[in-house]
């Protein structure tokens, strides 16, 4: 269910790198949590994001949620076709659901990110 | 059920509702040319008066409200809103006056307004009041404008605000709006604010801390005395959102426990109407250090008569025109003293004991994630309900189709799943054994027949509604038989 490659956050915000860009993104447990996404209010490209930092909005028929940058970094690109099909968040949310994508400023930070197994350990806790 | 069509939709060509009579004055003073530029209002539905009157009476039987029956809707403290309001607010000296009419004409209206400041401020144990705010959620605006406009008078560049998670959403948005950041504070286990990380969160740069007491959990903040000493001591303002005052009004001040300064809701705890009954008011209640920065004009009375005072230079200024909601202050004003100090005293009581008993019977049924003693509201979730594949919202669903309102879903955010209880002193106990009765059958149901919840309701004028396609296209007008 979640891929090996991700880095998950406490905050249910996963990032995958690739070089110095990672792309960022919310796990299968967060919008299944928020359910029906109906709009997401995305960053400009260029905006610099520190650790913790909310960087989006996620709108859904039950609650509006920020999402927060799991590494610093600058915004190199937005997933625009949010705009227009929010449902993606939900449809797919590891893949064509990608939120953002930063230039990571520091590998060092994503030591701080849980790997799948734990972060899968840390969900069973949750759903005590 | 047929469907009603839009008004739009009845409408012909040569039907008229009413005739306005020919002018009787002289028109000729040059406003004619300027005033009378549309024969038409294009567009504009052609019916007869009786296609109105039943057009709207046939919607309205579709619509629910507290006259009709319970309304849970936690944490809006749905109350009835006793006809003797209407009367008061109805009387023609009070309606009838305008806005601008010279003070010494209107000294009776003022006298009002006075005297409900001061009745609030003795309920709250604050030590002045402004009734100016619209609503709820300016008046927690103006009430950080107030924190604002101190530090600044007092040369303090302070940036955060500590706002709990369990906290209402207009809170963060009130505390963004003046321009401080947003730092959220954990609840613990027992629901309420965890002294050990408020203690790691307070500093000099804090401005204030937000919190509702009881919290939208229903619990009751009952280290406040400690929160407040740990605000204080770095120098921080304790704000109190007063939406559930209705859990204390008579029994506990605000003022008593620490806080700075408070917003109430008079359409919640002081039964003005509610939703789009209302508008709204949200009087600010203030300690004496903040009083300076309050909202002008403040009413005073000097040598026995009432004035309207502007003249305060270190207030923030005019948050509205005139002075408030002045018909909706006065229905709050009827409201407390027609129950009198022991009357009010008796709200706080039954509000907590109607939802301690909600709480008692439908323990084991749903889930509580909270075991801390409820206040006037409880929030259980879908937890048990989970496992048949029934959400909060087949639950709710469900509700109508007992002619019941939902209460209040998914909030407060930390209980996920959350159906959230208020049953407000109004109702009586036969009809909070006819909810209990609801939510225990529907309880069954989820297990014995999860699919008649899900697709909930049964009986009403329209079925279970594309919310999401709703939110995600909406149709916002509707132009010749186009709905755009």
């Amino acid at each position: 269910m979640y891929p090996d490659s991700f880095s998950y956050s406490k905050d249910h915000e996963w990032v995958h790198v690739e070089g110095d860009i990672g792309t960022i993104g919310i796990t299968d447990f967060a919008q299944k949590q928020l359910g029906d996404v109906v709009y997401v209010e995305l960053p400009e490209v260029g905006t610099k994001l520190e650790y913790h930092q909310s960087f989006g909005v996620i709108e859904s028929v039950k609650a509006v949620s920020d999402v927060y940058a799991p590494v610093s970094g600058e915004v190199t690109a937005v997933n625009e076709e949010l705009n227009d099909a929010p449902e993606l968040l939900n449809e797919s949310p590891h893949d064509k659901g990608w939120i953002i994508k930063i230039k990571v400023k520091s590998g060092a930070e994503l030591e701080k990110l849980m790997p799948v197994n734990e972060y899968e350990k840390y969900l069973e806790g949750l759903e005590d | 059920m047929i469907r009603e069509p839009l008004i739009f939709e009845i409408s012909e060509e040569g039907k008229k509702a009413f005739t306005f009579p020919k002018p009787d004055v002289p028109d000729n003073d040059g406003i004619e040319q300027n005033v009378r530029l549309r024969k038409e209002i294009h567009g504009f539905p052609k019916v007869a008066e009786i296609e109105v009157v039943r057009h709207f009476t046939r919607l309205s039987k579709t619509n629910y409200c507290v006259d009709e029956g319970i309304y849970p809707l936690g944490s809006c403290t749905m109350k009835y809103n006793p006809k003797i309001n209407e009367v008061v607010a109805g009387l023609a000296e009070f309606r009838n006056s305008h806005p601008l009419s010279p003070v010494s004409t209107v000294q009776g209206n003022l006298e009002a307004l006075f005297t409900t400041e001061q009745l609030l401020a003795e309920i709250t144990g604050m030590d002045a009041v402004s009734l100016q705010p619209s609503a709820g959620a300016q008046g927690e605006m103006v009430g950080i404008m107030l924190v604002k406009a101190c530090l600044e008078d007092r040369g303090e560049k302070r940036t955060t605000v500590l706002i709990p998670d369990s906290a209402h959403g207009t809170n963060p948005s009130s505390a963004h709006l003046c321009g401080f950041k947003v730092r959220e504070i954990k609840s613990n286990q027992f629901g309420t604010v965890d002294i050990d990380s408020l203690t790691e969160a307070m500093s000099e740069d804090v401005a204030a801390l937000m919190v509702t007491n009881p919290n939208t959990l229903g619990i009751f903040e009952w280290d406040i005395k400690k929160i407040a000493d740990i605000v204080h001591s770095k120098g921080g303002f304790v704000y109190m959102d007063g939406a559930n005052m209705n859990a204390l009004v008579g029994r506990c001040r605000p003022g008593d426990m620490g806080v700075d300064v408070i917003h109430l809701n008079l359409h919640k705890t002081f039964s003005t109407p509610h939703g789009g009954g209302g508008p709204g008011a949200g009087p600010v209640g203030v300690s004496r250090t903040l009083e300076p920065y309050l909202p002008v004009p403040l009413i005073r009375k000097v040598d026995g008569a009432f004035r309207l005072d502007e003249d305060r230079p270190k207030s923030i200024g005019r948050v509205r025109g005139f002075y408030g909601n002045f018909l909706v202050i006065l229905k709050a004003l009827a409201y407390i003293l027609t129950h009198g100090p022991k009357g009010l005293r008796e709200i706080a009581d039954i509000a907590v004991l109607n939802s301690n008993y909600i709480r008692k019977s439908l323990e084991g049924l749903y889930h509580l994630k909270y075991a801390s003693p409820s206040m006037h509201e409880c929030v259980f979730s879908d937890a048990l309900q989970k496992k048949h594949g029934i959400s909060n919202l087949d639950i709710a669903k469900r509700l109508i189709d007992y002619d019941v309102h939902p209460p209040t879903m998914s909030f407060p955010l930390i209980v996920p799943g959350a159906l959230m209880i208020e049953p407000t002193e109004t109702e009586s106990r036969r009809d909070l054994d006819f909810f209990i009765e609801a939510m225990t059958a529907i309880a069954r149901e989820a297990e014995e027949n999860p699919n008649l919840l899900k697709q909930a309701p049964h009986h009403t004028y329209v079925r279970r509604l594309d919310e999401t396609a709703a939110a995600r296209q909406p149709i916002l007008k509707w132009t010749n038989g186009d709905r755009t």
